[in-house]
């Protein structure tokens, strides 16, 4: 993975010697709320319900094990044993106080990372395919090009006032991870017929109030191209991207009222000018990036097949683990573990530091040093030899993390919500526990297949509802929380945005509800292979709303 | 009318409530209610002046009823405030002051 160079390490500490001096005025009181809250929001500080939140970046949701420790030990020592990882990839402490928050960043930046550009109106954290350089269906590693963006964004005068923030993915398989489609910018990283790399470039997605699908605008860019492109589109953002109402001030709505062949001749033209820049990237720069993320070495382990047929044989619930948490490594005696932080009835996303130090403790044994993110909320060791899978499941076991439910109905996205989160309506972790404490037997979860619940407690969508197979949005209505059903959405290379079924329910309802959905996809799919959205895609909404509300039913 | 005056303690970020004794207090038991207008355009005064002197951020004057003698905001948002996440009940002022009435 990629290391601060010293450029690097002097930046962040300047930078967190810069905010301690800001937090010291602060506290002093030499400097007033409105001046500072912009400056502690660049540093990732929010203040919610109960305290301040710290959102950290996980650049790409990639880190090593002493970066995890250190997570975990912030957590025990500045928090409440406690973090939250996030839909972007990051990580959030519920419970810092603003005094503790220079110290905090001071530990990170020994560990070289920090939380900048973590809010605001500039590019945020670039998230990335979670199994990046370990999936068997990988054309190329999407990391590599995410540092470079990570490094070309970091700071950058021209992007740190934009409308509205900005947010980019990066996949590098058919098969996206990353949901790119939902992005400000997606790019997706292939091959051309010569063998080249390049990128497929979306623009305009987003979720929010107003979801859409991003447009592909170039079906292939040169990869030295990468940096004067996005800065094209970033160009005509910049310049025409709505100031005036910050709910039409994402990129998205400037691609829906342009147009997207104006969008992207205006895109084109600007790049005309960027592309024989020295924004090109020289091949020698991209070798040095991608160097940093040389694929790990892995041994041949071919005793691992017997190993784990043996393993599977003796315990039902190992066997169950590495069925559904366990995928295909491009190297045939290796697996990628996803390390589900759903456990039935628990809190979408969360971690104690004994756990995050389990996990360090078994990246560094067993996992090449690897450890990831996922913006589904679970935490990935992407380089595992089949041989050691058992005591990888053991230890997981052992401190509550081997929940063998990776992309089964309890493996649900939740925000925060009202729970924690200032701009909620809505509590959603509450919902999600309901749902997956109904849906608890795995076998049940089995049969039901691949589905996935995702869940919002307000219109911002940092819980995806627009994009899960089944979206639950939390609004409140008369003073009380009343939930909206949406089928059919998805974030992966078919994206779609889920449609709203009929009226809401009541918090005592939604699981009622979801299970009546569920029945009547099983009632209705073609043979067991049918998985949720395929059946939803072929039949359609009418007999899920017959199911809910009955043949009379309208819209609410 | 009943309504307190509530916000964050600017060090920490915890929530507070403001008590008849003009201290900003972590358990929204003891704040002060005021029950007319007057005593409303006082407590948003005494916020102003709270925000000013640089003590709390986010201050806002919020509704709430009485129950068997307990303060009870109107809106869950707040009474979520009040005692911590549902979620996590060995966090918050329930977990510090009395049992959860958040929901």
């Amino acid at each position: 993975m990629y290391r601060y160079d010293e450029f690097d390490h002097d930046f962040v500490r300047q930078r967190v010697s810069q905010y301690r001096d800001q937090v010291e005025r602060r506290m002093s009181g030499e400097i007033d709320e409105t001046a500072f809250k912009p400056l502690r929001l660049m540093n990732g500080v929010y203040l919610q319900l109960h305290a301040y939140m710290l959102r950290v970046a996980i650049p790409y949701g990639t880190l090593n094990s002493r970066q995890m420790r250190r997570l975990a030990r912030i957590a025990r020592d500045y928090d409440k044993g406690y973090g939250h990882f996030t839909t972007r990839q990051n990580i959030q402490y519920n419970w810092p106080k603003l005094s503790d928050t220079p110290a905090i960043l001071e530990e990170l930046a020994e560990v070289e990372m920090h939380a900048i550009q973590t809010s605001g109106n500039c590019i945020r954290n670039v998230s990335a395919d979670h199994f990046a350089g370990a999936a068997a269906d990988e054309v190329a590693d999407p990391r590599p090009y995410a540092e470079i963006l990570r490094q070309w964004s970091s700071n950058h005068p021209e992007y740190s006032f934009l409308p509205r923030k900005f947010k980019i993915a990066v996949t590098g398989a058919e098969r996206d991870r990353a949901a790119i489609q939902v992005h400000d910018i997606g790019l997706h990283l292939k091959r051309n017929e010569e063998g080249a790399l390049g990128f497929a470039v979306w623009v305009g997605g987003g979720q929010g109030r107003t979801p859409v699908i991003a447009k592909k605008i170039r079906d292939f860019l040169p990869e030295a191209d990468l940096l004067s492109y996005t800065t094209a589109i970033m160009r005509v953002y910049n310049l025409y991207g709505r100031r005036d109402n910050k709910y039409k001030a994402r990129i998205k709505i400037l691609v829906n009222e342009t147009g997207e062949e104006e969008f992207t001749r205006q895109v084109e033209a600007e790049w005309q000018k960027l592309k024989e820049t020295e924004l090109k990237l020289p091949q020698d720069d991209l070798a040095a990036i991608a160097a940093y993320f040389a694929p790990p070495k892995l041994q041949d382990r071919a005793e691992g097949w017997g190993l784990i047929a043996a393993a599977k044989k003796a315990d039902p619930g190992f066997a169950a683990w590495v069925h559904q948490n366990v995928t295909p490594h491009r190297h045939p005696d290796y697996g990628v573990v996803t390390i589900s932080l759903k456990p039935i009835g628990g809190i979408p996303g969360d971690a104690d530091d004994t756990q995050m130090e389990t996990v360090a403790d078994l990246a560094e044994k067993f996992g090449h040093d690897e450890i990831r993110v996922s913006h589904e909320q679970n935490l990935v060791l992407p380089h595992v030899a089949l041989a050691d899978l058992e005591h990888v499941y053991k230890a997981l076991l052992a401190v509550g993390l081997a929940t063998a439910n990776a992309g089964l109905v309890s493996d649900i996205i939740a925000c925060p919500g009202l729970d924690y989160c200032a701009l909620a309506n809505a509590r959603s972790i509450p919902v999600a526990q309901e749902i997956s404490e109904r849906f608890a037997s795995l076998e049940r979860q089995r049969e039901i297949g691949e589905l996935k619940i995702k869940i919002s407690g307000c219109i911002n969508a940092c819980g995806h509802h627009h994009v899960g197979h089944i979206g639950i949005l939390g609004v409140e209505k008369k003073g009380a929380e009343l939930y909206q059903i949406t089928l059919g959405g998805s974030g992966d290379e078919n994206t779609s945005i889920g449609q709203i079924i009929g009226r809401g329910f009541e918090p005592e309802k939604v699981t009622d509800a979801v299970e009546t959905i569920v029945e009547t996809y099983l009632g209705l799919r073609e043979n067991a292979d049918e998985t949720f959205l395929e059946a939803y895609r072929r039949i359609g909404p009418a007999p899920f709303k017959e199911a809910l509300y009955g043949e009379t039913s309208k819209a609410a | 009318m009943k309504k307190v005056l509530t916000a964050n303690r600017l060090t920490d970020g915890i929530a507070v409530w403001l008590g008849a004794n003009g201290q900003w207090l972590e358990n929204i038991e003891t704040a002060l209610i005021a029950r007319h207008q007057e005593a409303v355009d006082a407590l948003e005064e005494a916020g102003k002046s709270a925000f000013n002197d640089n003590l709390v951020v986010d201050v806002e004057v919020i509704d709430v009823d009485e129950v068997d003698g307990d303060i009870y905001p109107i809106r869950l948002r707040e009474r979520i405030r009040a005692a911590g996440p549902t979620i996590r009940t060995d966090l918050g002022k329930q977990a510090e002051f009395k049992p959860a009435t958040a929901a």
